[in-house]
């Protein structure tokens, strides 16, 4: 049995799975003040009367990390960056606790500037005296050459908390970005480490002996301990959860849209054959833009109780949502009311929607029918505008090989899934105005727990090789070999292969889940006046997003 | 966060799998380094630095510049088609407003090429500046541009391409062609009479530094841009002024181009030669997109930068005020001469001999243009070369009068295939282009 848990920003969504399909669904309310007790509420309650040392696998999403860093409720960071030449690094101040210091690295990996070491033991005792526990190294070109972060780690020796280095947190070029990530990973560790430390805890005294595995915002799970290293993996996982809860309902050969319809806010992605589609760098959340690995969504604020406006005659929905709809007890009229005064959806109170209704037909002049089909209306409008905007984004990404602009894959999605509380009233008019079938995913309203419980675990290994300074390297594992003029793409691409495999196996994943490709492989030869001296080869590879081998035949059960 | 002042647009095609030969300068290695700089300084996440994808220009947008022998397709690769198509998808960027400026950072390069094409110069086969340039004049309705090529090789094929056309300023500075490639771009080469003054060279000793540079761009450049007035600035940015570059001989750093460009201000920079793959190319290009987009730059410098020791020695500075001197006379001069050249009228000739470097072709040139008062002169060009090619072409230019279009149409029409294998016409006023060949 397996069980899946999703933190959202009302509800707290948990299943039980087991090999016949959906034991038991479970939503209980989230309190945001206090997200462990709503954690071990929906677990104690999706377990109530049954064996829980059965339970083969719990996996986790919250909101934990997500809302710590929109709440700014984030531990003081050292950080301690050195640039070399470029861009001033004064400008990705991310504190008071921040030395910008001497050394640089090139963009081969030499060694431009040295450190100084008593420049880095003044700065420690400096962040020893105010009292900081996390500090974040990083420096420019890292990933080429991590020499100057681990010398600097090494000074700054045992007495902290939590050290991370630059380049652990992600092979991908990109300094302002590798800034802000190790800065975001450190200002989140206690708090990260301190929640699932109780979780942990709690679930053991109740029982269960399953592994806990924690869903990361690329849609991947890993395991709790691995996950401690780098919490920052798990900002915003919510959206990730539904979108895996669509994956198994998603064509196998085509091309999907995904839509969560919440109350609050609407998360679109797309697939490609049942595989979501990745963020090329990372996450951005609030002002922070970070190398940390996640699928590509956009969210916009127009949700199920998303409050109507009229503005000198305009109909507008959202942004914000101030409560629930008035046919549940709210106070603004909103696109559930008008779902319901339209009978399409069937709960909620009929005459409070109706006085919703009333309230916007006076405003527009209207009728409240009018009004009501108006809103509905819009609404679809507005979620394919957004969601075909997507693609079209997703079709002008630049490329820089002839070969990829000759062969430029074009996305082009032949269908529309949604999932959510209102998603099924919405299913058919999204079909009329974006002339796309649309199917309601089974489950729609827990298919994000689902989507949490089946993840299975993703990875990515980036490996460097210039064979001129004769070594290959994958910064993020801390991994250096020396190589030989022979070195080959082949040889890159089977040693990254077996890395990732290494790699997904610490994190967490079973032998058959590891579904690994290519995601970028390019090789120089690098000429210096009229030789060739050596090959840059740069190959990256990931464990694709998907879910454990044994969904299928869960998941047949619901379609 | 970080904000653009200037909303920049980049088109950024490094061509990763195109090469003129393994070893060649021109190899698929030369954009590496440069965009490991440009994504590791994250630029591209700057608020108003925006990528956009290349377009692929088509025959249409190559045959209102060149006349290609036998054909565009035989002349030219993808690699070309799409080099020319970031300029021309940087510079709609620029005249739709999406952007304030825009960088087309792509390669091939193209300044090279000459109106006649019958293979590479130069590393170079198409123009991508002019392929741009004429787009937006047919697109957007410009019609006064300047080009500023800052490449250390004069930049001979746009210099050709406009030699006839008043609306064009073409303005190069560049490394003393006694001294290098191509071996021309004299202060005397001043246009054809009914431009003359148009097209101006200023050769800069070897060894020229920031200071050089920047005494040609207040004394020459500037000066020169508020007389002719133009809509639209062009910047053909070679980087191979710079001190490390491989076959050239300045000594201009990442902090000077950074300066050049944020002076010079052009709307629209092309990417054109240098070779320093390593230790020029990464910097300066971070710097010419920090200077356009109005960003501060002035923490951008090689690693082995040392401002004294680049500086230009005395003698230098002397030559170069005097050189800058003589170029202001004849900006001063040129328009009285032009008004006796068109007092004269008639048709005016000029024979020349072109050499194909890269692909070692040689080619004569009899080029002929009408001198006319009403307009900047229908002319025609008979061109052969020692592979046995000879072809003849007319170029209708945009703004001709009626008497001209009639002049070129019977060059085109009447002329026997007796002598040529192809006979062109470029008809940039009625947009028509076509060849006649021997059935």
């Amino acid at each position: 049995m397996i069980i899946g848990l999703d933190v959202g920003g009302t509800h707290t969504d948990v299943v039980l799975v087991d090999s016949q399909g959906l034991v038991r669904q479970v939503k209980v309310p989230t309190d945001i003040d206090n997200l462990f007790d709503s954690v071990l509420g929906g677990l104690d309650e999706v377990s109530k009367n049954i064996d829980v040392s059965r339970v083969s696998r719990v996996v986790l999403s919250t909101t934990l990390t997500t809302n710590a860093i929109a709440s700014g409720h984030l531990d003081p960071v050292g950080m301690i960056v050195s640039s070399g030449p470029g861009l001033n690094p004064e400008i990705f101040r991310t504190g008071k606790h921040y030395y910008c210091v001497q050394g640089s690295i090139d963009h081969r990996g030499r060694e431009v500037q040295p450190i100084e070491p008593t420049e880095i033991e003044a700065i420690a005792s400096h962040l020893r005296a105010d009292g900081i526990e996390a500090v974040g190294v990083v420096g420019k070109f890292s990933v080429r050459n991590p020499c100057h972060e681990n010398k600097i780690v090494k000074i700054l020796g045992k007495s902290f908390n939590y050290i991370l280095a630059g380049h652990r947190v992600s092979g991908n070029l990109n300094f302002p970005r590798r800034i802000a990530t190790v800065y975001l990973n450190a200002a989140v560790y206690s708090i990260y480490k301190n929640f699932f430390d109780a979780v942990s805890n709690a679930l053991r005294a109740k029982g269960f002996v399953a592994p806990i595995l924690i869903l990361k915002a690329d849609g991947g799970t890993v395991s709790l301990d691995a996950s401690l290293q780098y919490p920052g993996q798990t900002i915003l996982s919510g959206p990730a959860a539904s979108i895996m809860g669509a994956v198994p309902y998603a064509s196998e050969n085509g091309e999907s849209i995904v839509m969560d319809i919440g109350g609050t806010t609407t998360d679109i992605a797309v697939l490609v054959k049942q595989v979501p589609l990745l963020e090329p760098l990372g996450i951005e959340i609030g002002q922070y833009k970070t190398l940390i690995r996640a699928l590509k969504t956009i969210s916009i604020p127009l949700g199920g109780d998303s409050v109507i406006k009229v503005k000198d005659g305009v109909l507008d929905i959202g942004p914000e949502r101030v409560g629930p709809a008035m046919a549940f007890g709210g106070s603004e009229p909103t696109p559930t009311d008008a779902l319901v005064f339209l009978k399409k959806m069937e709960s909620g109170n009929f005459q409070k929607a109706k006085m919703a209704m009333e309230k916007v037909g006076g405003l527009l002049g209207c009728s409240p029918a009018d009004a009501a089909e108006r809103i509905f209306s819009e609404f679809c409008h507005r979620l394919t505008v957004v969601a075909k905007d997507m693609v079209t984004s997703i079709n002008q990404k630049p490329v820089y090989t002839v070969h990829e602009f000759l062969e430029s894959y074009q996305v082009s999605p032949t269908e529309l899934l949604v999932l959510g509380g209102p998603a099924s009233c919405f299913a058919s008019k999204l079909s009329e105005v974006s002339s796309l079938p649309v199917r309601v995913v089974p489950n729609a309203r827990v298919a994000n727990a689902l989507g949490a419980a089946l993840a299975r675990t993703t990875c990515e290994i980036t490996l460097f090789v210039d064979t001129e300074r004769r070594v290959a390297s994958a910064p993020e594992e801390s991994f250096y070999k020396p190589v030989d003029d022979r070195f080959s793409v082949k040889d890159a691409r089977e040693l990254a292969f077996s890395l990732l495999r290494t790699k997904a196996l610490q994190s967490g994943a079973k032998m058959e889940d590891i579904d690994m490709e290519v995601t970028e492989e390019l090789q120089f030869n690098m000429v210096r006046g009229f030789y060739t001296t050596g090959r840059n080869i740069r190959v990256k590879v990931q464990v694709k997003p998907g879910l454990i081998s044994e969904y299928k035949q869960i998941t047949s059960t619901e379609a | 966060m970080i904000k653009a002042a200037n909303k920049t647009g980049l088109v950024f095609f490094p061509a990763f799998d195109w090469a003129i030969s393994p070893t060649h300068p021109e190899r698929e290695e030369r954009l590496l380094y440069t965009q490991d700089q440009v994504f590791e300084e994250g630029l591209l996440d700057v608020d108003g630095i925006v990528e956009f994808k290349p377009d692929m220009i088509n025959r249409d947008d190559i045959r209102r510049v060149h006349f290609c022998v036998p054909d565009e397709w035989a002349v030219t690769t993808e690699s070309h088609l799409l080099s020319a198509g970031g300029a021309k998808a940087v510079g709609s960027a620029v005249l739709e407003k999406k952007v304030q400026k825009g960088f087309a950072l792509v390669r091939p390069p193209g300044h090279h090429a000459m109106r006649v094409v019958h293979g590479a110069r130069g590393f170079c086969n198409i123009n991508i500046e002019a392929i741009m340039i004429e787009y937006l004049r047919d697109a957007y309705g410009v019609d006064r541009v300047a080009i500023v090529d800052t490449d250390c090789h004069h930049g001979d094929g746009t210099q050709d391409i406009y030699w006839n056309d008043p609306d064009t300023l073409f303005l190069s500075l560049h490394q003393d062609g006694r001294t290098l490639y191509p071996g021309s771009g004299f202060p005397h080469e001043l246009g054809g009479p009914t431009a003359f003054g148009t097209t101006i060279n200023v050769p800069l000793p070897p060894q020229t530094s920031e200071e050089g540079f920047l005494y040609v761009l207040e004394n020459v450049i500037i000066p020169v841009l508020e007389d002719f007035k133009p809509e639209l600035v062009i910047n053909s940015a070679g980087q191979d002024n710079h001190y490390t570059d491989p076959i050239t001989n300045m000594r201009f750093s990442a902090q000077g181009y950074a300066k050049l460009t944020e002076k010079l201000s052009p709307d629209i920079a092309v990417l054109e030669g240098g070779y320093s793959i390593e230790g020029a190319l990464p910097y300066v290009n971070v710097g010419i997109i920090l200077a356009l987009a109005g960003m501060d730059y002035s923490t951008v410098r090689e690693p082995d930068y040392d401002f004294e020791k680049l500086r230009q020695s005395s003698a230098i500075t002397d030559h170069i005020r005097k050189v800058c001197d003589r170029v202001m006379d004849y900006w001063q001069e040129a328009p009285s001469l032009r008004e006796q050249m068109l007092d004269s009228g008639g048709i005016t000739e000029r024979e020349r001999t072109i050499y194909y470097d890269t692909d070692n072709i040689l080619e004569n040139q009899k080029e002929k243009i009408v001198v006319c008062r009403d307009c900047p002169g229908v002319w025609s060009v008979e061109s052969w070369t020692d592979r046995g090619k000879r072809i003849y072409a007319v170029h209708i230019p945009r703004k001709a009068c009626e008497k001209c279009v009639d002049i070129g149409m019977e060059w085109y029409e009447k002329t026997p295939f007796r002598h040529f294998d192809i006979i062109f016409l470029q008809d940039r006023k009625n947009k028509v282009f076509k060849s006649r060949r021997p059935s």
